[in-house]
């Protein structure tokens, strides 16, 4: 006998096609273009992946050895290639699995969607096997997130998703699915969103904030630039560069700005917060205009806000609203996806230079390279330093390398030293400083950028946080570079006890396994480096192979990074030692 | 800054959880709100939410930035006491028998601008709606005879200003999903 429904559909001639729900997740992703996932199946979301088995040649799954890789590698992902990593489990575990990655990706704005298996509708609330409210649970660190419960709502949730997390400031959203709705039928037709409602990506742009930022830039004398992210998420690399040429003003960048504008750009003035550089730190309290293209004024940043370029005009460009004010008062805030307002204000600006300013710069990088990078980058010591594992490896990338780094010392001495000649190379947990980041998201970025070099550079505490998915990196063959700097501590924590704690080194000590033997279990190949000599070679055959190759580096177990700015200083009081 | 009291309008779509969310900025601030209502605003399917609290107005501004960023609300603002309308309803059940034992109680109520909402012979109800000062005063009036329950509703408001939301509604991109 055949249902209502389909008479119905005989009857109308609908073009639409009958399917699952589960079906129609897989065809959704289709439709978005979507061709590699992550994830890890169980019992809630089983019946999209017994569909993601009839789809297999159109749609490539990564089983990633536990949910938060399939996170972190849907990062990695999405911040080389541009586009919206797609993660995806089961319930109760699975889904609390994710938390990680999903807040990571809130506070660093990258562009997700996580689609979670639920417990049948009926079961929801009753403490069923497997059930978590994973709703609740997400709603403080997503863009947005949704339970479906019926078939029929799965395209146009699905279309929402994808909409939400790559418009206007990029996020992360996540779809739960209930096990009735993935088995129940719909009438599939999939339409694209093209908007919401009550959501609206962009700010409109005030002509008059143009104007009054461009006086503010023509008057300046000592006028600097610190970009973020923003500049990355909104495709504006080529307009940050006609910006920077054009007003002669010195560029310093965020963590997550690195990458943005060559770090061999002239006016490239390195790195702002706790761990940048000398100069732009200093003078981030002496210059006279502040100019913030898509960045937040993080704490790590600003240091104590109190004493934070109070002498500074401020001009914040800025997609997110909510960012404006919120850290650091703006003089003027030119809202708007930085790709439009920066070649907007461009016209407005005058062609300038500032050779005396930009000089003060290159003389606080004298102070840092005599206090700081001569000993990082050419170590007397016996022992080996991060720094000079940096060097080694841009000597063999030149620049070319997408560098993928986790946590710790480690992180801030890749992002410190690190060259870069192109954008989205630069792949890090920055707000939310994840340790085990880096390995699942250097096998995302990887296949994110697969004709690109992906180095990940891992601290010993951080890789063994993740480091089952050097399971995934063996089953998918992906070849990705393992760098991992072991000095046998929790690096960054170790330092602060010596220098605030009075050397009560409290649980940092790491004893660790033989990595080299852990690496050979899953037949990738591998070396050890403890001696200087041994270093480049081994640099060199590690870039040069194929396939992935891990390379432990045992470095000095007690160095420190510095500058630092203290928690609560001021950037003015950076130290150098 | 000094403390002040706000009330904040929030108009948002009828969506299951948003409320949640609207809570987490607050409990992530760890500010105390001292009430919050939702209910149908004056256009279809559009809901509100009146949350009264004190913070700073710096604070203020940002939470409603942080609201506002919640893709499923409209529009929230902020608003001062002298730019709305406000009022609270209380209700006061009260044992029938103080009526004849404790005569004062009658001038009580009959000064008090409340509402006899229900009588039956063990108990009545009053219903007082005002400014939660006038609230308090016939609380503390009431409460030596003895309240056999007491409860009071979060603060509803209206501005006097308009609030645009219908024009803000036609701005947004037209909705083709949900």
């Amino acid at each position: 006998m055949e249902t209502q429904t389909r008479t119905l559909r005989k009857e109308t001639k609908i073009t639409t096609e009958r399917m699952t729900g589960a079906e129609a997740v897989i065809r959704c992703l289709l439709a978005e273009n979507v061709d590699l996932i992550y994830g890890y199946p169980g019992g809630a979301i089983m019946p999209v992946y017994d569909e993601l088995y009839k789809y297999q040649d159109q749609l490539h799954h990564v089983l990633t050895r536990h949910e938060q890789g399939a996170t972190h590698a849907a990062q990695g992902y999405a911040r080389t290639s541009g586009k919206v990593g797609v993660a995806i489990a089961t319930s109760g575990p699975g889904a609390t699995n994710f938390v990680t990655g999903i807040a990571d990706a809130q506070i660093d704005s990258t562009p997700l969607v996580c689609i979670t298996g639920q417990v049948g509708s009926h079961l929801l609330g009753s403490d069923a096997f497997q059930e978590t409210d994973i709703i609740g649970i997400s709603t403080p660190i997503t863009k947005w997130n949704h339970q479906v419960t019926k078939a029929e709502d799965i395209p146009s949730v699905l279309a929402k998703a994808f909409y939400i997390a790559r418009s206007g400031r990029p996020g992360p959203v996540l779809v739960d699915i209930t096990k009735d709705a993935q088995f129940g039928e719909l009438d599939f037709e999939y339409k694209k969103c093209k908007g919401v409602r009550s959501y609206k990506p962009v700010p409109e742009t005030d002509p008059k904030s143009l104007n009054e930022a461009s006086r503010l830039i023509n008057n300046a004398k000592k006028p600097m630039i610190v970009f973020g992210q923003g500049v990355i998420l909104g495709k504006a690399e080529e307009e940050l560069k006609n910006f920077v040429e054009k007003s002669g003003i010195p560029a310093a960048w965020t963590i997550l700005g690195l990458s943005a504008l060559p770090t061999a750009h002239p006016l490239n003035v390195g790195m702002v917060g706790m761990h940048g550089n000398y100069g732009p730190n200093r003078l981030t309290n002496q210059c006279d205009l502040l100019i913030a293209i898509g960045m937040r004024f993080d704490d790590r940043v600003t240091g104590n806000l109190e004493t934070y370029a109070k002498q500074a005009n401020i001009i914040h460009f800025e997609i997110d609203p909510a960012e404006v004010n919120k850290n650091v008062k703006a003089d003027v805030a030119v809202m708007g996806d930085v790709k439009h307002t920066l070649s907007q204000v461009l016209p407005l600006i005058e062609k300038d230079s500032y050779d005396s300013w930009v000089q003060e710069f290159r003389d606080h990088d004298a102070i840092e390279f005599e206090k700081v990078i001569k000993t990082e980058l050419f170590p007397e010591k016996e022992g080996l330093s991060m720094g000079e594992v940096l060097k080694s490896i841009n000597k063999e990338t030149h620049g070319d390398a997408i560098i993928v780094s986790d946590v710790g010392q480690h992180q801030m001495i890749a992002c410190r030293y690190a060259e870069f000649t192109t954008s989205k190379s630069n792949v890090t947990s920055g707000g939310l400083g994840t340790m085990g980041f880096a390995l699942p998201a250097a096998i995302g970025a990887k296949m994110g950028a697969p004709n690109r070099e992906v180095v990940a550079i891992i601290g010993d505490g951080g890789y063994q946080m993740t480091i089952q998915e050097l399971g995934t990196i063996f089953q998918t063959k992906v070849p990705v570079k393992i760098v991992v700097l072991n000095n046998d501590f929790l690096g960054m924590v170790r330092q602060w006890q010596q220098l605030f704690f009075d050397k009560r080194y409290a649980s940092t000590e790491m004893v660790n396994p033989d990595f080299i033997k852990i690496a050979e279990g899953y037949h990738i190949k591998s070396k050890r480096v403890t001696k200087r000599e041994e270093l480049q070679d081994a640099v060199n055959e590690m870039i040069k192979s194929t396939e992935s190759y891990f390379l432990e580096v045992c470095v000095e177990k007690e160095n420190n990074v510095f500058p630092m700015i203290p928690t609560g200083a001021s950037v003015s009081d950076i130290r150098l030692e | 800054m000094e403390k002040e009291n706000f009330t904040i309008s929030v108009y948002t779509e009828n969506n299951i959880g948003l409320l949640n969310r609207i809570s987490a900025i607050f409990l992530k601030r760890h500010i105390n709100l001292d009430s919050m209502t939702a209910s149908q605003s004056e256009i279809k399917d559009v809901f509100r939410f009146t949350i009264a609290v004190k913070v700073t107005e710096e604070q203020v501004k940002k939470i409603v930035g942080q609201i506002e960023k919640q893709i499923e609300v409209i529009k929230a603002f902020y608003h001062k006491e002298e730019q709305i309308i406000y009022q609270e309803t209380a209700l006061f059940k009260v044992a029938s028998k103080l009526l004849f034992e404790e005569r004062q109680i009658q001038n009580v109520i009959k000064n008090s601008n409340s509402n006899i909402v229900t009588v039956t012979p063990e108990f009545f109800v009053l219903e007082k709606t005002g400014r939660r000062r006038e609230v308090d005063a016939l609380y503390r009036k009431l409460e030596p005879y003895g309240l056999m329950q007491f409860t009071r509703s979060g603060r509803i408001a209206v501005t006097k200003e308009k609030m645009h939301i219908s024009k803000i509604l036609e701005n947004f991109a037209p909705e083709e999903l949900l």
